[in-house]
């Protein structure tokens, strides 16, 4: 279901069968990679001294995003939404920026860690709510968020703090010389975080949920436990994409983080996960969040307005979707 | 989530305690227990700060939630087929910052050009959801960012001056009739309320847009045209947030681009905690306008306990998820 079988065992005697299953069940997420791949094309002929460094820039600028969306993906597959990813991310934002900085890069390690864990735990608290208080997610999201903001602004009204150079370093520097290392971070959290759960029982019942409930209850899937799951999967994330976005500004700002939650929504959507959940995976939401960014290092380039920027961002969620109607409709008839 | 809850059907009687009949009635009459609700945050606020024991303060008190009432009317409507519109908040701040931009061509230009703005919005909403089939979520949020990044690019390339909110909406925002009865619910309000009310009952549109929540397969399978139905209700929906954006920027006496960016989710949850599902087919306007006035109530409340900005936003988060949980309890509305 996800771009993420792109690996069926390699063995080169995939019947053409099996191949063409995987394009048509992929095609979503393998033309959002195309489009990337499109994308700096165009970045390179409007400018043609695109270097390392500009990738790298674009790299730091897409990471929190790409995080904050890999957790909108979690939930949203699970059937879920979360209202709150852009507050909990100023959260994490402010209190990782007030204990980190006169921290050494040992220190901010170990807070990391920390800060990672709680937000998974806020996100099982999350969870846990949604399940036994039988509200809906949207408004138990939609909540939780002003409880975060007013936690974020309660930590750091003003924006300061900040964060060892060193260890922002672990994301914003490259690695052999080449490869920025956000990229590679976030590789490795796919590989660690993502693959294991995708492959694992709990895995199959986030999609079993998302995409019929009643027919996962009814199969003897623990609803409640999965959705929990899932919350906390989301909650892990945010916690990254918090201090991912820390080591990107090197400032705390409760009010820093805002756009995150519309933004990431985007992302999963153009990155081909249904928002009636089931469908998708994570590395679709990861690539839109670069096509999101780069777009707008494009325009930037171009010496457009930011504003504008803005506007055309919007305009092309919009079209994609539209056109992703278009191509359902077709289908229908 | 109403899937996963064979044990919330409503045949089954959980039991012949007085609890239970209390919950069945309830259920039966939703209404009450806002009406109970708003009472006791009243009584309670009156308790803490008596300066608001008066007629005086319920007047401004309804006056504000006029503004939030009028826009979770169209978010009401959109919820109950199972849409979502997150571009009300856009909408308000763009109709109410070109109507002041524009008032120098006269005040019923200015507030025609800030309701075309709802409307084309809510139109282009409309033929996303309903002729695309994108989802609401995404299109609404969608169109909400262009707006507000247009809005913006508006805002620095316009040379009318500074933007002037026309005297008649001043007018409009704050002024009394018969010293308590503000002015916004007299004219826009209270005939808003009863038109949708009614509507919704007795109207095909009305009975349309409930048909079309409750089981779209049917809808279509029966004939109704659900992409007019569609595009109907987002215009409507674009319609009164930009008429609450100009009555709002009419109440402040001002404009700005981010004027009516907290509303967003407030119409949201005032529409929720008036029961009304976001799974769409049921609900009503008659519980959005107790939740627009309970979370008015609420406001005011936060305001009188001299709470910083951060305390605030934290009770204000669990307030909402609390009435969201007690109510979603008792009138068994889940």
């Amino acid at each position: 279901m996800s771009s993420i079988s792109a690996t069926p065992s390699a063995t080169p005697f995939i019947s053409i069968a099996v191949r063409r299953r995987f394009v048509r069940r992929n095609a979503w997420g393998l033309s959002i990679y195309a489009i990337l791949i499109v994308l700096f094309v165009i970045e390179k002929l409007v400018h043609p001294g695109l270097n390392a460094f500009d990738i790298q820039t674009l790299v730091i600028e897409t990471l929190p995003l790409a995080l904050a969306a890999m957790a909108q993906a979690s939930v949203v597959l699970v059937g879920g939404i979360d209202l709150s990813i852009g507050t909990m991310m100023a959260l994490v934002n402010v209190v990782a920026a007030r204990w980190m900085v006169n921290a050494d890069a040992k220190q901010a390690t170990f807070d990391s860690i920390v800060i990672i864990l709680g937000t998974a735990a806020l996100g099982a608290l999350t969870g846990f709510v949604i399940t036994i208080s039988r509200v809906p997610d949207i408004i138990v999201t939609l909540a939780t968020s002003f409880v975060w903001y007013g936690l974020a602004l309660y930590v750091l009204p003003t924006p300061g703090g900040g964060i060892p150079f060193d260890f922002a370093n672990l994301v914003n520097g490259e690695l052999w010389g080449w490869l920025p290392e956000g990229v590679f971070v976030l590789a490795c959290i796919v590989l660690v975080v993502w693959l294991p759960w995708y492959r694992s029982r709990l895995g199959l019942s986030v999609y079993a949920l998302g995409s019929d409930r009643m027919a996962a209850f009814l199969s003897g899937v623990n609803v409640a436990r999965t959705r929990i799951a899932a919350y906390a999967l989301g909650g892990l994330f945010v916690g990254m994409a918090g201090i991912a976005l820390l080591a990107e500004t090197s400032q705390g700002d409760p009010n820093s983080a805002s756009s995150f939650t519309l933004n990431s929504v985007a992302c999963v959507v153009l990155g081909g996960v249904s928002l009636a959940g089931g469908r998708g995976g994570l590395l679709g939401p990861i690539a839109a969040a670069f096509v999101l960014n780069i777009i707008r290092a494009i325009l930037g380039f171009l010496r457009v307005d930011p504003n504008y920027a803005t506007v055309i961002q919007g305009a092309i969620v919009v079209l994609v979707v539209l056109f992703a109607g278009v191509l359902a409709l077709r289908r229908r008839k | 989530m109403s899937a996963t809850a064979p044990a919330s059907s409503p045949t089954v009687e959980a039991g012949p305690g007085r609890i239970a009949e209390f919950q069945r009635r309830l259920s039966d009459q939703p209404l009450y227990a806002l009406a109970a609700i708003l009472v006791i945050l009243f009584v309670i606020l009156s308790i803490i700060s008596p300066g608001y024991r008066s007629l005086h303060s319920v007047s401004s008190t309804v006056q504000v939630a006029a503004i939030l009432g009028i826009m979770a009317g169209g978010q009401t409507l959109v919820l109950l087929t199972a849409g979502v519109d997150l571009s009300v908040a856009s909408v308000a701040s763009a109709a109410a910052y070109l109507m002041a931009q524009n008032n120098v061509h006269g005040a019923f230009a200015a507030i025609l050009i800030g309701l075309a703005v709802g409307l084309v919005a809510g139109l282009v909403n409309g033929i996303g959801v309903g002729v695309f089939g994108v989802q609401p979520l995404i299109m609404t949020l969608g169109i909400g960012a262009i707006l507000g990044g247009m809005l913006i690019v508006y805002s620095q390339a316009e040379t009318n001056g500074a933007p002037v909110v026309p005297q008649v909406m001043y007018e409009l925002g704050t002024r009394t009739v018969f010293r308590y009865i503000p002015l916004d619910v007299l004219l826009v309000w209270l005939p808003l309320s009863v038109i949708l009310i009614l509507g919704l009952k007795y109207s095909g549109l009305g009975r349309a847009i409930i048909a079309i929540g409750d089981n779209p397969v049917a809808c279509r399978l029966a004939g109704v045209r659900s992409w007019q139905v569609l595009i109907v209700t987002y215009v409507i929906s674009g319609g009164l947030s930009a008429v609450a954006g100009m009555i709002l920027g009419g109440n402040n006496n001002a404009v700005d681009l981010q004027l009516a960016s907290s509303y967003l989710l407030l119409t949201v949850a005032a529409a929720v905690i008036g029961g009304t599902s976001v799974f769409g087919g049921s609900g009503g306007y008659a519980g959005t306008i107790f939740g627009a006035l309970i979370l008015t109530v609420l406001d005011a409340f936060l305001t009188v306990i001299n709470a910083t900005e951060a305390v605030r936003q934290m009770l204000y988060g669990l307030l909402i998820l609390l009435l969201a949980w007690a109510y979603a309890r008792l009138a068994g509305n889940t």
